[in-house]
């Protein structure tokens, strides 16, 4: 066990959070990783509406989609839902 | 005890009307329950106080008791002060929200009626159903009488709401035997009972910003509660509750003895009883309103010069380790008496308890098991002076011939 985690008298009780949720990285669950494709994207923004984890952002000064890939879970809903075909989903390690 | 300092009154009750009437005067916030027999008379006493304005509780009508308790954890997260109550088949529907209860920390004061478990489909008293739960982190009182139901329930706010202790109790009374049957009850007046429970105490907690915050959910100072612990802390949160429950020990009593100095009523020293144990050679061990019966057998034997005594239980969860083993070592024979069975177990729940507390004991007695009652069989003094005929025989021979009894079945 890591050195730095709390023993049972310094947490507080009942599982209250003592750090924010994002501290927690959900990522490294994936096994499939969204890649975005610059070149087919229309920007209609399907992917940061539907995306559960809010993993997807926009970029307004550089206009891109920017993904979050420590919290992205690699579910496939924004690839479901990109009318454009520009997310493929890739396992991890073979992107 | 003679340290009575207000006007009492004395009211025919039974049980559960006993139960209603302590909620109404503990000034609870919210109360969510679902009838179930023998528990029905708190909650429609309850709802009849309600509909006339003689509380200003909010009363949540639930379709089940999973509900109730699930409504009864979140009114408590909200700082609120919540009652509910139930007995047997709605007691075992709670049980994936009783975990969440405990495991949380809310403070929620439960009335079990105690009742049989189906099958077959039975409304009677025995303990099977709260003795199903003992795990999951209540606290647990059993009331011998209606009186001691109504103290307790009085109490239980009390130690509940204990900022070392933050767990949620359940006092059992015996359905029927208690819940159904009138008794003279003494009540001490609303306003002594308000300033006793007082208003419920919130300790602080750290919460996602560093910041220390009530913990309650309160929208001006945000907290996440019950979210997910995995092999990273899970077991400390557990270790956590062990804590609170050894800590509970203390505060059942502390709370006891500041309740008997308004109220003139003790009751043991709040986790056991001691009945003519002193001198006593053989002893029952019992838990819940079999101990009135247990009483007179004992006053009976000790006329004729048997040195007959009895251990009730008021507190089975936290075990009162220390208690019993004083109260038990040096003893010769013991019997404990379970109104339950573990199926398959090495007896019943409280004989598990006791046998294992006395392990370690040099001067350990030799303790036996009768499982008596099921199902609200009859449980008659002639059955306990068997009891002790038994432990007589086995305190001159020093024999256990059966270790595991029936007692009141036809073999
Ligand atoms: S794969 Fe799922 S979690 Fe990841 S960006 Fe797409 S929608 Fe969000
Ligand atoms: S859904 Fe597809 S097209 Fe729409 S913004 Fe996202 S990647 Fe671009």
């Amino acid at each position: 066990m890591s050195p730095q985690k709390k023993n049972w008298k310094e947490i507080p009780i009942a599982g209250v959070c003592w750090v924010p949720s994002t501290d927690y990285k959900t990522g490294d669950w994936r096994s499939y990783k969204p890649i975005w494709n610059i070149e087919k994207c229309i920007r209609c923004m399907n992917c940061h509406i539907f995306c559960p984890e809010g993993a997807v952002t926009y970029n307004e000064e550089q206009n891109v989609m920017v993904y979050d890939y420590d919290f992205c879970k690699g579910c496939g809903i924004c690839a479901n839902e990109c009318p454009a075909k520009a997310i493929e989903m890739v396992m991890e390690g073979k992107e | 005890m003679k340290m009575t300092k207000v006007e009492q009154k004395t009211i025919p009750l039974n049980g559960d009307e006993a139960v209603a009437y302590a909620v109404k005067q503990c000034d609870v916030d919210v109360v969510a329950a679902y009838p179930i027999t023998p528990q029905t008379i708190i909650v429609e006493k309850f709802s009849e106080y309600v509909a006339n304005g003689e509380v200003d509780t909010e009363f949540v009508c639930v379709e089940s008791e999973h509900t109730a308790m699930t409504c009864s954890i979140t009114a408590a997260a909200t700082g609120a002060r919540t009652f509910t109550a139930t007995a047997s088949a709605g007691l075992a529907l709670m049980h994936e929200m009783l975990g969440v209860a405990s495991g949380s920390r809310m403070p929620i004061v439960m009335s079990v009626v105690n009742r049989a478990l189906s099958a077959p489909l039975n409304i009677h008293c025995d303990h099977a159903d709260s003795m199903a739960q003992r795990d999951l982190g209540w606290i647990q009182m059993y009331a011998e009488n209606s009186q001691e139901a109504y103290d307790s329930i009085i109490q239980a706010f009390k130690i509940a709401e204990n900022l070392e202790v933050q767990l949620p109790i359940m006092v059992g009374i015996d359905g029927f035997v208690l819940s159904h049957t009138l008794e003279n009850v003494t009540v001490l007046p609303d306003e002594t009972v308000k300033k006793f429970v007082g208003i419920r105490q919130i300790p602080h907690v750290m919460n996602h910003r560093g910041e220390i915050v009530p913990f309650k959910l309160d929208p001006e100072k945000p907290l996440t509660l019950g979210p997910v612990a995995l092999q990273d802390y899970y077991f400390e949160h557990k270790r956590q509750q062990e804590e609170a429950m050894k800590k509970a020990l203390k505060v059942i009593k502390q709370v006891h003895n500041e309740y008997a100095k308004q109220s003139g009523r003790s009751y043991g020293n709040a986790l056991v009883e001691a009945y003519r144990l002193e001198d006593a050679e053989i002893v029952t061990v019992c838990i819940g309103s079999t101990a009135g019966t247990i009483k007179t057998v004992v006053d009976d034997l000790r006329e004729k010069g048997i040195k007959a005594g009895l251990l009730r239980l008021r507190t089975f969860r936290p075990v009162p380790v220390e208690d019993i083993i004083s109260n038990l070592s040096g003893k010769k024979a013991v019997a404990v008496m379970d109104r339950s069975s573990s199926f398959g177990g090495n007896g019943g729940p409280i004989f598990i308890e006791i046998r294992h507390a006395l392990y370690d004991v040099s001067d350990s007695p030799k303790v036996v098991n009768y499982i008596y009652g099921l199902g609200g069989r009859d449980t008659r003094p002639i059955m306990i002076e068997s009891i002790y005929k038994d432990l007589q025989n086995i305190a001159k021979t020093g024999q256990i011939e059966n270790k595991i009894q029936f007692v009141g079945l036809r073999e």
